[in-house]
């Protein structure tokens, strides 16, 4: 599985909230495509990864 | 007297729209207060793992933000950062930012244009980034944008307004809010901008460059509002090639 480029072995049957909670990510200031379709946030839980999954995780930062 | 700022239907008081990169998060809050700021900018970027601060955890409550879509290369690229931007829940606004001259960040305007029709087409309150163009600017009216962000001078240079004459054929030809974004480097060159009728300006360098950061977001509003307030006013004329006074001519004490 790929998360924000970086290749990363799924290790257990996981959700993106699962992976979100164990990497540490703060979920409400995240937003997560997982091959390139937006998953919202009510589907976090219910999401299930595979090993062929990209993931891109985003957040916002200061900006002009 | 109400004089309001509005885009895509919200109405601002202020018309000063700050970029919020380059000074740290513990300064968002002071600048924007003291530059009675009521839009930000952002950019959205992977996020790092670990429970790190986030920025909106230091926007003060009510103000709009205004995601950007640095990073962004084609209208394909600007779209999926603006629809992330969105699913963070942050509303509907969007700076289009579409570069791929990677020296002088020069706006790609076509791309641009093409973006700006995708996104207001799902409903996103479009501020596209642009070189001030009339032409173009037509086609991002007819594309569906909510204002036009035209550019003083490079990105960051500080520079000032540059474009200044193309800016003023925007005024006077576009029926949209004018931002001049980028290149603002000094607060008389903010009053410039708006005493030449633009609607708004957005700075962000040339308030993270100074030496007193929330001071100069002080000096910007100040000057922001008095370029706003000459322009209602309607400046005074111009005489070439000989002087007029402005005391009496008359009941002088002599003979």
């Amino acid at each position: 599985m790929k998360v924000n480029g970086t290749y990363m072995e799924l290790t257990k049957r996981m959700t993106v909230g699962g992976l979100l909670e164990e990497q540490g990510y703060n979920r409400l200031r995240v937003a997560v495509e997982k091959n390139g379709e937006i998953i919202p946030k009510a589907e976090y839980d219910s999401a299930f990864l595979s090993e062929a999954d990209e993931l891109e995780i985003v957040s916002f930062v200061g900006g002009g | 007297m109400e004089d309001k700022l509005i885009i895509g239907g919200h109405e601002f008081q202020s018309r000063f729209i700050l970029g919020s990169g380059k000074f740290s998060l513990e300064m968002t809050d002071a600048v924007i207060k003291n530059g009675g700021v009521e839009m930000a900018t952002l950019a959205l970027r992977r996020a790092n793992s670990g429970k790190e601060e986030n920025i909106l955890d230091y926007m003060p409550e009510g103000i709009t933000l205004l995601p950007n879509t640095s990073g962004a290369r084609n209208a394909e690229e600007a779209l999926r950062i603006a629809r992330l931007s969105r699913e963070l829940g942050c509303g509907d606004f969007v700076k289009v930012e579409v570069i791929r001259d990677s020296k002088y960040l020069l706006p790609d305007n076509y791309e641009t244009i093409k973006a700006t029709e995708l996104m207001a087409k799902e409903g996103f309150i479009v501020m596209p980034y642009m070189y001030p163009d009339l032409n173009v600017a037509r086609d991002l009216y007819n594309a569906g944008a909510a204002a036009i962000m035209p550019l003083g001078a490079p990105i960051g240079t500080n520079k000032g307004l540059l474009t200044k004459d193309f800016i003023k054929i925007l005024v006077e030809e576009i029926d949209l809010p004018i931002v001049v974004d980028a290149g603002i480097g000094r607060p008389s060159q903010a009053c410039e901008a708006m005493e030449i009728g633009v609607d708004a300006v957005m700075a962000n360098t040339a308030v993270a460059t100074a030496k007193d950061i929330p001071l100069m977001a002080t000096a910007f509003k100040l000057a922001i509002e008095a370029g706003r307030a000459a322009y209602l006013a309607g400046l005074g004329r111009i005489l070439e090639h000989k002087a007029e006074a402005s005391s009496p001519l008359t009941g002088f004490l002599r003979d």
